[in-house]
Order: structure tokens, then C-alpha cells, then sequence
């Protein structure tokens, strides 16, 4: 048409992602314990329903917070008309113990310094809006969460440079990775004006060691350029190494009220640690004056509701209870994860080590035809349409080694997660099968069984062979779609 | 060194505007009856106030709105847990029923179309960003929303081209207008995509007939550029001429939907900026779609559209609020216009909005906008009234002020009264009618203690209540 802004008509939302084609295909046919036993299962959306169920009593016993009451008297009037992007003084208060707490106490947060928004997706947005102009770039560590695609590029201009990590060392972020990820930008002749790292790390579910902090403090320091820590998941934190913030790392150096202080800058939100995605609410943590003054005035577009401002601050300033919730929340963390772990390693696939998040970083390397993306692709589809379980493939976190995937554990209960993994086992019990015949392999689109008829030699996790090895004894014609076409692909055959 | 961006470091968050200097003067020192009783009063903020009673009379009886039963609680994981960005199907519905109960049901909204947003503010920034790139530009009648200054161009780098509107004219948009800011626009290579209105209008307080209303739509349409419709005010029309919306309008005449856009919000309708609820409606497929994407920036807490969806589900509710809304704005805005009215100030004829449009042009010592701003400070400094001056809106004239009369009590807008009454008394004899002196037979003066006695006249405990039915005064300097 010509009439919409280029924004509107290109493709910067992301949403052609795999990651959230996935959705679309498990929003087709979820499954549902007792009404669609053979729907697909969730194990692409990271969210944390392990707890939720603590919080329904905390209510009862605290009907003031959502009856908008105090001292048994509406407040409602009062709230309904706070709209002041100051935020709400005692939710504030309550959320900087909260984020002080979940460091062990051993950083504490001013509430003055803190700006709430509508959910982290808006304080991404905002601190990219406030540190970089259009066409300037910062680096992020891969593999990273699909949503920074949109959330720090489409509407801010700013280009997203990645800093490729590797499984030779666990995905750590190294200096050569760094360095050339800066070359690379400077080749590109974008200005790089920061870094922002995920700690712990989406998709990996993995805790920052404190070298790999210092790097990246020292690296910002000899550029002079920002630092943001998306800590979203710091809460989720279930067993060691325990977590280190950022902000631990320059006070222990000594660093805090120095030039750099200024430059690192916090995100965080109560999606993921204590599971309340709906209420949308986020918040950015900076050091410098000025970037909370525009950041603020920018959280107009985006204000936390005053009824949940409030709802929160009474939850938050329950410290035993929180305390209670989160220890319970670590628990049950870990438990799911043990057991998404053992029953994958029963079926031969092996996890990366992590301790955190709401998610495993999964090794399928050695299911795929070919260490390639189409490979990759290929197998994420037939776990999607056959084995029936969405999962996030790697590549749409930008990792930059095929097989990997992001499996979610925390968003289903016990039966479900078993059942998820009995289906992972028989799917690779079923490509491990040696078989007579020959077939080719049938379109994705038909509901019939497929019989799949191919041989991988499993290899081991530590020697990958190049396809050579790979003793491969079908005919099937792989279909490589780019990424941005799946959607219209998956649209026809809907 | 590394800087922040152009964007943070720059003026474009506006809040440099006397708009925002009022309210900060406010903020240093607020009225409080008891605690502050010659603080400043807020006039300056664009609240609806009246109808909290019936509203939290209503909460009482539903606490299942707020969660707050056994079975709330057990719906609060569900709650929690809802982030689609699509909306709640029923939070989706109401808004829908309740935008079309306001229009008389004239036109129904389809809730598929309806897209949340962080506030209306977060709605504007969102429709710029779909229909225009960094360096287009949006066409806007003035006097218009200061808040439009950041909303719309801050961080698109979307430009705004002002459409003048007239007092000649009673600051009605013509064709006219149009023509020559659309001209203006090309003259300086700016590519126009759209035009913003306000109906009911910010900071008029009136609304637009169907003739002007046909006419711009027929004007975007040859222009082939969109109209976005802010109809945040929708439901604030407390007399006739009825309030007409665009959707109406484009049954009417024929148009390319794809251009048509409207803009909502529950802050000013029904008093709940806090909620953070905006509203972008378009009738075009590709922006819904786009909007819906962009609205994970901004959505509406999940807790917020349960007790919104409850509310405006209930039909007694609906229908009962829209009543009282109107009867109690009605009765604050005619109260407030005639009072002023008897110190001889008038302002342009309304019929919606939390503020009328006051006319001050006589108390100018020039006809400039310094001394707009003289005045201004005036008022804020020694009349202790936060009220916005006419520049701040963009407005064509010096003189006229915007000032809001539903952001508070009773009794603080007798407070209020009362010390335009002194210093108007005081300072500009001249302006108080004759023929109401003779009329009323009290012989005005200067002195202190007379205006005295005008106040025990307006006062409540005197000849007028506020709320016993009033005598339209001949003397309402309205302008017509």
C-alpha cells in the first residue's frame, strides 16, 4: 500500500521467527491433559508456574491488596488516579529489597534509581532508546533470547551485533569473541555503544562466572561504552554457583561511583521469578541520573497499572512470605530440572550444565541428518508435527552451532513433563531403528504416519565427525525454507 | 566518550513547556482545604473526579472484579499467567460495548479491531509508528493536546504540521485550514500521512458536527492519508449537540477504511488514568496487526483487564455510570461557567471535556504571547491557580486559557472561585457587566469586603447551591 511506515511493513517484529511459529502450532493443538491428550506440548514459552499455586493463599489472608484496600479502606479513587511515571513510592521500596534480597543482600538498590515499565520488553526498549541513536549497535552474547530481535531493534533502529559463544568452553563469553564481535561492527561501520549480556543466561540457563563479569567490565571500561544486564532470571537461581550480579562485581573492585558505574544499567521484571507474566511489569535499574530522568519520562508509553503497583508492593513488603516463595521456587526449580534431565540422558540426550532459568540448553547435536541449520530445522519440525512438542530451536536464539535447542520445564506439571520426555525417548528410540524399506518421506502437511527409514550412527557428544560419517540410508528430499518463509509455508498448509 | 542518545539528550519529552512548569508549581506547593489552604490549586489536570462514589459503590457489590472471592483467587493464576497480546477476549468485548453504548449505539465496534496500548499516550506513539516514518508528518489542528508534541514525535521523529483554527471561527476546523497546512507541509518537502483530530476536543471541550466531521473525512480521502480520531473525551459530552464520532461518519460517506484510525482510553471517560488503559482502533487490517505486535511495549496488566472486563460487561452498570457521568459534569461545568460568568469572564460554548476553554483576552496588556504568559504567571503566583496557557496548546491567539473543573471537591472549587472572583475584582473593574450590577442591585466595588459578599451570595450555605438547578445567565459571555 505505501500508506504504513516502513516499521509496519518489514519484518523486524520477528515474528516469523520459528520461535514463534512454534507457538502458532501448539495455540492449533495444545495439549490438554484431559481434553487433547495428543496436542501438542509447551516447552517453547519460558514461564514459571511452579509456585503459583502459594500465592492463592497469601491473598486469602491478604484481602486488602487486591480488594485496592487499606486498613480495610478503599483506596480505589487513589489508585485509579496515580499515574505519576514515578511509580508508586512503596512499590518501589518493596521491589529494590526484593532485587536486593535475591543478590544475597550483597548489593542494594536505591529505589530512586529505578524506572518501572510495562514488562521487560519495554524496559529493553526504553534503554535502547535512551543510550543509542538509529543505525548505532550493541553487542549481545549468543545464543540470546528470539525477543531481542524486536525488542532493542524494530522500532529503535538499533542493529544487534552478536558475540558468538561456542560449545568448546559452554557457550562462556570469551575476549576474542568480544574483540571480534567489535571488529565486525566496525566493519559494518556501526557505532557500538554497549554490551548487553543475559544473566543467567536465555537460552542457556546458565550463571555469569565472575572472570567472565571482570571481562566484560574491563571491555566496556577500555571502550567507554554501556553495559546492560538483563536480569530477569536472577530469582531462578536453584542451585550453585550461586548468582553474582553485575553490580557485586563493581563494588567488590571498588568500581561503584566511578565513570563506569554510570555506564551499567540493570533490567528486570517479575515475569520469570515470580511468575506473574500478565501484569506486565518490568523495571530498569541505572546508575546515571540522566538516563533515569529520560528513561522515566519515556515510561509513559508504558506505565505499570497502579492496581497491580499496589497489588505488588503489599506482596513484596511480605518479606517472610517472599522469602517462603522463593526458597519453595528454587526448590521446585530444581526438582523439575532433574528430572527433565535424567529422562532426556535416559533417551541419550545430553543437557548443558545449568542452574538456573526456567529452561535446559539441549544437545541434539547428534540427531541431526547433518551438522547444518536445514538439518536443524528439519528435525525441529518433526518434533513439533510428530513427536509434538514445541521447543525453541537454536538458531533462532542466533547460536551459531546447529543442534542445539531450548526446552522449557517449568510451565507444565509433573505428568506433563514425564510425558513429554516418553515421547522424546520413543521419537529417538524410533530414529535409531535400523529399517528394511525405503520410503520417501511424506510431506509435513499429511496427517498419515510417517515411516522414517534412515540410519544415524549415533557419535559421541565430545568428537563431532563432519557429515561423512554420517551413514545416512534413505532418499528424502530436504526442503530448506529460510526462515522468513516457513510463515507463509506453515500458513498454506494450516 | 560515549553519550547517551539524541533522543534522551534532546527537549522532545516537552516537559520543558509551561504546560508542565504550571504543574510543577502546583507540585511544590499543592491546596489541601485543611493542611494547605493557600496552596495552588490544579486546574491544570485534565481529571474526571465526579463519579468515584458510584464506581467504588459498584466495586463493593462485585468483588469478583477485583479477585477478591474464593473463586477470584483460584482465577488469579490464570490471571497472572495471561500475557497475549491480543487482550482478554472479554476485556476485548466490553471495551468494544461500552465505545459503542457511548455513541448511542450507532455504530458497533468489532472487538477483533481492538489493540491495548500503555494509555492513550502509549496509543498515539504506537499509531505514528505504524503509519509514518522518521521525517513524515502528521497533520493537527490547534489548539491541540501539548502532550501530542511527545506522543507523536519524540522518539518516531515524526514531524507536526498545525492545522489553524480561529476563535473567528470558534476554533472550528475548516477546509480551508486543511488545504493551506497540507500546502505548508509540501512547501517544506515534509511528506503528510495523516491527520490527527480530538473529538470531543482537548482543550475546547467541544465537539465537531457532522458537516465538519464529513468534510475532513472527505478532505483524507482525496489526500489519501490517514485519519486518526482521538476520542478519548468520547464519553464526557454532557449536552447537546450529541457527540458524533468518525465511525459513524464513514457509514455515512464513502471512504477508504484503510485510512480510518480511532484512538481511546478509559483515563478521562471514566477517570482511571492509573489503569494505564489505551485503546488503538483501526478498520485497517495490516495496522490492527502491526499495532497488536508493537502493543507488547505497552499491554494492559492482566489484572486491570479482568476488573475492566467485569465492569463493562455489567449493562446496568454501563448505561447507569454514562448518566450519572453526564448529569454530574453537566451540573460541575454549568456551576463553574455561569460563576465565572458573573465577574465577566466568558469562554468558548461547550459540551464535553473536564475544562472549558476560558477567555481572557481583555486582561491582556497587549495582544502577545508574553503577555499571555505575564498573565500566566499571575495566575499561578498570585491567584495560586494552576491553569494552562493557550501557547502551550499551540494556539493561534493569545488569551485564552484551558482550566479543568472535574479534577476536584466542591468545596475546593468554591476556593477556586472565590479567588478569580478577588482578583478579578481587583484588578479589572471594568470588565464586571453593568447590567448585572443593576440586575442583582448590589453595587459593586473594589473593596475587599464587598467581594466578601459576593462570595456568601455564590457561596452554598447562600442563594445559589451548586447544585440546585441555575438560571442560565444572559451574561454567559459565551462565543458564538
Amino acid at each position: 500500500m505505501g500508506l504504513l511506515s516502513r516499521k509496519a511493513t518489514c519484518n523486524t517484529h520477528g515474528q516469523d521467527s520459528s520461535y514463534f511459529l512454534g507457538w502458532q502450532e501448539y495455540e492449533k493443538n495444545p495439549y490438554n491433559e484431559v481434553n487433547n491428550p495428543n496436542g501438542i506440548i509447551q516447552m517453547g514459552l519460558a514461564e514459571n508456574q511452579l509456585c503459583l499455586d502459594l500465592l492463592e493463599p497469601w491473598l486469602m489472608k491478604n484481602p486488602d491488596a487486591l480488594g485496592l484496600k487499606r486498613d480495610g479502606i478503599s483506596i480505589f479513587k487513589e489508585l485509579a488516579l496515580f499515574q505519576d511515571y514515578n511509580g508508586f513510592p512503596a512499590f518501589k521500596r518493596a521491589l529494590v529489597d526484593f532485587m536486593g534480597e535475591i543478590r544475597g543482600n550483597k548489593v542494594s538498590f536505591d529505589p530512586n534509581h529505578v524506572v518501572l515499565t510495562a514488562g521487560a520488553t519495554s524496559a529493553n526498549e526504553t534503554l535502547m532508546f535512551c543510550l543509542a541513536d538509529q543505525g548505532d549497535a550493541f553487542l549481545l552474547p549468543t545464543p540470546y533470547y528470539p525477543g531481542f530481535d524486536r525488542d532493542l531493534r524494530w522500532r529503535t533502529g538499533v542493529e544487534i551485533v552478536p558475540i558468538h559463544c561456542t560449545s568448546s568452553n559452554g557457550f562462556k563469553v570469551t575476549l576474542p569473541a568480544i574483540e571480534q564481535a567489535y571488529r565486525q561492527a566496525q566493519k559494518r561501520k556501526l557505532r557500538v555503544k554497549g554490551v548487553l549480556i543475559t544473566n543467567p543466561s536465555n537460552p542457556l540457563g546458565t550463571t555469569m562466572a565472575r572472570d567472565e563479569l571482570d571481562l566484560l567490565i574491563n571491555f566496556i571500561e577500555d571502550k567507554q561504552i554501556h553495559l546492560i544486564s538483563d536480569e530477569i532470571y536472577s530469582g531462578t537461581v536453584f542451585t550453585s554457583p550461586s548468582f553474582v550480579s553485575v553490580m557485586e562485581v563493581l563494588k567488590d573492585r571498588d568500581l561503584d561511583q566511578t565513570q563506569v558505574w554510570e555506564r551499567v544499567h540493570i533490567v528486570y521484571s517479575l515475569s520469570k521469578d515470580l511468575g506473574l507474566p500478565g501484569f506486565r511489569v518490568g523495571a530498569i535499574y541505572s546508575n546515571d541520573p540522566v538516563v533515569v530522568s529520560a528513561a522515566t519520562k519515556m515510561s509513559s508509553f508504558g506505565l505499570v497499572s497502579s492496581q497491580t503497583q499496589y497489588l505488588l508492593s503489599a506482596m513484596l513488603l511480605d518479606k517472610k512470605f517472599t522469602k517462603e516463595y522463593m526458597s519453595e521456587n528454587h526448590k521446585r526449580l530444581q526438582k523439575q530440572q532433574k528430572d527433565l534431565v535424567a529422562g532426556l540422558e535416559k533417551a541419550g540426550i545430553r543437557c548443558l550444565d545449568s542452574n538456573a532459568g526456567l529452561f535446559c540448553w539441549v544437545d541434539m547435536r547428534h540427531l541431526l541428518k547433518s551438522n547444518t541449520f536445514e538439518a536443524e530445522m528439519e528435525l525441529w519440525q518433526k518434533i513439533v508435527y510428530h513427536v509434538k512438542i514445541n521447543i525453541s530451536p537454536g538458531s533462532s536464539c542466533h547460536c551459531i552451532e546447529p543442534g542445539w535447542f531450548r526446552v522449557c520445564f517449568a510451565n507444565m506439571s509433573e505428568s506433563t513433563l514425564k510425558l513429554a520426555i516418553q515421547r522424546l525417548k520413543s521419537f529417538v528410540s524410533s530414529i535409531g531403528m535400523k529399517s528394511q524399506n525405503h520410503q520417501e518421506l511424506k510431506s509435513l502437511r499429511r496427517k498419515s504416519r510417517n515411516n522414517w527409514v534412515f540410519r544415524l550412527s549415533l557419535q559421541s557428544f565430545y568428537d563431532r565427525e563432519q557429515d561423512a560419517t554420517t551413514k545416512v540410508s534413505f532418499s528424502y528430499r530436504p526442503h530448506f525454507m529460510s526462515l522468513s518463509n516457513i510463515a507463509a509455508t506453515l500458513d498454506a498448509a494450516a | 566518550m560515549v553519550s547517551m542518545s539524541k533522543i534522551a539528550t534532546g527537549n522532545g519529552h516537552g516537559e520543558n513547556s509551561p504546560y508542565f512548569d504550571g504543574w510543577k508549581a502546583y507540585e511544590t506547593n499543592p491546596f489541601h482545604p485543611i493542611d494547605r489552604p493557600d496552596g495552588v490549586i490544579q486546574m491544570g489536570l485534565a481529571e474526571n473526579q465526579l463519579c468515584f462514589e458510584f464506581i467504588k459503590k459498584w466495586l463493593m457489590e462485585h468483588p469478583e472484579a477485583s479477585l477478591c472471592t474464593a473463586e477470584g483467587v483460584n482465577r488469579f493464576k490464570e490471571t497472572a499467567l495471561f500475557q497475549d497480546y491480543h487482550g482478554m477476549p472479554e476485556f476485548r468485548q466490553a471495551v468494544a460495548k461500552f465505545m459503542g453504548k457511548v455513541r448511542g449505539d450507532r455504530v458497533k465496534f468489532d472487538p477483533d479491531r481492538i489493540v491495548m496500548s500503555g494509555g492513550a499516550t502509549g496509543a498515539h506513539e504506537m499509531v505514528a509508528f505504524c503509519l509514518a516514518d522518521p521525517g513524515e508528518a502528521l497533520l493537527v489542528p490547534t489548539p491541540y493536546y501539548p502532550g501530542f508534541d511527545r506522543d507523536l514525535r519524540w522518539r518516531t521523529g515524526v514531524e507536526l504540521v498545525p492545522v489553524i483554527c480561529e476563535s473567528s471561527h470558534n476554533f472550528q476546523i475548516t477546509r480551508t485550514a486543511m488545504e493551506a497546512a497540507y500546502e505548508k507541509a509540501q512547501e517544506a518537502n515534509l511528506k503528510v500521512k495523516g491527520l490527527l483530530i480530538t473529538n470531543p476536543s482537548n482543550p475546547l471541550g467541544t465537539t465537531m458536527d457532522r458537516e465538519t466531521l464529513k468534510s475532513i473525512v472527505k478532505f483524507i480521502n482525496e489526500k489519501n492519508i490517514h485519519l486518526i480520531g482521538d476520542e478519548i473525551y468520547a464519553a464526557t459530552v454532557f449536552k447537546d449537540p450529541e457527540f458524533v464520532s468518525i465511525s459513524e461518519v464513514i457509514q455515512e460517506v464513502e471512504c477508504n477504511h484503510d485510512l480510518i484510525h480511532i484512538v481511546y482510553s478509559l483515563s478521562k471517560d471514566m477517570g482511571f488514568p492509573g489503569f494505564r488503559v489505551g485503546i488503538v482502533y483501526s478498520y485497517n487490517d495490516a495496522v490492527v496487526n502491526c499495532a497488536r505486535k508493537m502493543s507488547s511495549y505497552g499491554l494492559v496488566s492482566s489484572q486491570t483487564q479482568h476488573l475492566i472486563a467485569t465492569m463493562l460487561n455489567d449493562d446496568d452498570f454501563l448505561h447507569n455510570f454514562i448518566m450519572e457521568s453526564k448529569e454530574q459534569l453537566f451540573k460541575r461545568h454549568k456551576y463553574f461557567t455561569w460563576s465565572l460568568s458573573q465577574v465577566g469572564i466568558g469562554s468558548l460554548k461547550s459540551n464535553g471535556g473536564l475544562f472549558i476553554w476560558m477567555d481572557l483576552r481583555k486582561l491582556l496588556k497587549e495582544k502577545t504571547f508574553d503577555a499571555e504568559m505575564d498573565l500566566w504567571r499571575v495566575i499561578i503566583n498570585e491567584v495560586k491557580l494552576n491553569v494552562s496557557p493557550g501557547s502551550s496548546f499551540h494556539c493561534h491567539e493569545p488569551g485564552w486559557f484551558r482550566v479543568c473543573f472535574a479534577n476536584m471537591e466542591d468545596n475546593t472549587m468554591e476556593v477556586a472561585l472565590s479567588r478569580i472572583r478577588s482578583f478579578i475584582l481587583k484588578n479589572n473593574e471594568s470588565i464586571i457587566p453593568r447590567k448585572l450590577c443593576r440586575r442583582s442591585s448590589l453595587k459593586l466595588s473594589l473593596s475587599r469586603s464587598l467581594s466578601r459578599r459576593m462570595d456568601d451570595f455564590m457561596s452554598p450555605a447562600g442563594i445559589m447551591s451548586p447544585h440546585s438547578p441555575l438560571p442560565q445567565s444572559p451574561l454567559v459571555r459565551a462565543r458564538t
